[in-house]
């Protein structure tokens, strides 16, 4: 794999982060974190999404005419959806049951659409498959992050497994449910842009506006 | 590529050429994974039964144990107009097969089901069917000891599917289960939670004069006929309560309650 695919892959998942870079597709972040595998579930279907849908549009590209490009575009990802959601109905039933309409909503999903415009439109197919696959793998890792935090604290467990047993079933620990409600996956991707931010100071954003400083120095209210 | 991509004659062909490939892929992804997702939705509807007559533990019980707990029920077809079980020429007549029967889909078939008018139609679903299924396990002599019942009503945003499993003598309520229902994630679609579900076993449909007696009241709900209403969801507590008066009334297994239960 040469240095440049490489970047394309790496670069989504840590420095450029779809969700904490770029704070996109934070709704589904939102809903489908409560547990581990429904989070893992969503990530591996977006990323398929997004891989594929990217991949087939960077080979219409240059057959697309502008006046129905996001037609097209729209089309073949709505087409991917229907696709993923039919196969979790077919293989894994329980978990569709859960994500219900979070996998229709892929459609609707930011990074999809954005990176079909951002980076499919200009590159090349292969290319462009490693950029969705990064980027997909950029959201689910957010996500699993997520939802790992969200089920050990709010349920006391991990992809089902017990690691602190709750005193509903004669265990220890009392879970938070603030953890089960949308509310805490905001101030948990909050956590996660602070921590990155910390580490990397070039993704903080410039103030929008400052305060002009005072013409006179004191005794003005 | 060719300058002529953005004429006319080839946006249209474009656009043919890819909705053609597009729906050619997504039919053939239909068709080919049909009967796994049929054979899914048959696997979730038996462990709601299960799980409607208290039989089964999602935290104890695999979907390997869902056949093998099924197959202690006895499906048979109700005519929920005699309120009689129907006779195997009754089913060869009419086409049933009581393990693949699903009402659900009968309810647009003029054969199997009619039109209710609207002062008949008290849980809202418009169309009956006239075949139900009824699921029953009973004990060596005969004797009924669960009875699951398929109920359907309009909640809020659509039609509630469930099942109610009742006891032997046909008023007291073991439990219930939705399968299926478009109720508000958190407000209505609390229905499916097993905390407020619980509250249900025990209690009598019916009072000494044999009128559905069972409603959702709000603050509580501690008689032997009441269960606590879900809060700020009045009308999907209202449907729920609509469908059990429906459904356990003269036109829905009311008779055949008094007919084969009961008697």
């Amino acid at each position: 794999m040469s240095e440049m695919s490489k970047t394309i892959l790496i670069k989504p998942i840590f420095k450029e982060n779809p969700i904490a870079l770029q704070v996109l597709g934070v709704c589904s972040a939102l809903a489908v974190t409560t547990s581990v595998q429904v989070a893992l579930v969503m990530g591996i279907s977006l990323t398929m999404v997004t891989a594929f849908s990217n991949m087939f549009i960077s080979m219409l590209r240059n057959h697309m005419p502008s006046s129905i490009r996001m037609i097209i575009q729209m089309t073949i990802i709505a087409s991917l959806v229907i696709l993923v959601d039919q196969l979790l109905k077919a293989f894994a039933y329980e978990v569709s049951k859960q994500l219900s309409v979070f996998v229709g909503l892929i459609i609707t999903n930011c990074i999809v659409m954005g990176r079909a415009e951002a980076f499919a439109m200009k590159n090349p197919p292969g290319l462009s498959f490693l950029d969705g696959l990064g980027n997909g793998a950029g959201y689910s890792l957010i996500l699993v992050i997520l939802g790992a935090v969200r089920e050990l604290i709010g349920s006391g467990s991990i992809l089902g497994i017990t690691l602190l047993p709750t005193v509903a079933d004669g265990g220890w620990y009392q879970p938070n449910g603030l953890m089960l409600l949308a509310p805490s996956a905001f101030f948990l991707i909050g956590f996660i842009i602070w921590i990155i931010r910390n580490r990397d100071n070039s993704q903080v954003e410039r103030n929008e506006f400052s305060m002009a400083s005072h013409t006179v120095e004191k005794g003005a209210h | 590529m060719s300058s002529n991509v953005n004429s006319v004659s080839y946006t249209i062909k474009v656009a043919l050429v890819l909705c053609a490939m597009c729906s050619i892929m997504i039919s053939g992804a239909a068709v080919l994974l049909k009967p796994m997702q049929t054979a899914n939705q048959i696997l979730d509807r038996n462990r709601n039964i299960l799980i409607a007559a208290g039989m089964y533990d999602p935290a104890v019980n695999t979907n390997a144990d869902v056949q093998s707990m099924f197959e202690r029920f006895n499906a048979r077809i109700v005519d929920l107009d005699t309120g009689s079980y129907l006779t195997d020429e009754q089913l060869a007549e009419l086409g049933i097969d009581p393990l693949t029967y699903s009402e659900a889909a009968s309810r647009n078939d003029p054969a199997l089901s009619s039109a209710l008018s609207s002062d008949e139609d008290t849980a809202n679903i418009r169309r009956r069917v006239r075949y139900a299924t009824v699921y029953s396990i009973e004990s060596a002599e005969g004797a009924y000891e669960t009875l699951v019942l398929p109920v359907s009503g309009f909640g809020l945003w659509g039609i509630m599917y469930g099942y109610l499993a009742i006891e032997g003598d046909g008023n007291t309520i073991r439990g219930i289960g939705f399968y299926d229902h478009k109720e508000t994630p958190g407000l209505g679609g609390e229905i499916s939670n097993p905390i407020w579900q619980a509250q249900w076993p025990g209690k009598q449909i019916f009072d000494t004069a044999g009128d559905v007696a069972f409603e959702l009241v709000k603050g509580g709900g501690q008689g032997e006929s009441q269960v606590d209403a879900l809060s700020g969801a009045t009308l999907t507590s209202r449907g729920v309560e609509n469908m059990i008066a429906f459904w356990l009334g003269q036109r829905g297994f009311g008779s055949f309650l008094t007919n084969e239960v009961k008697s």
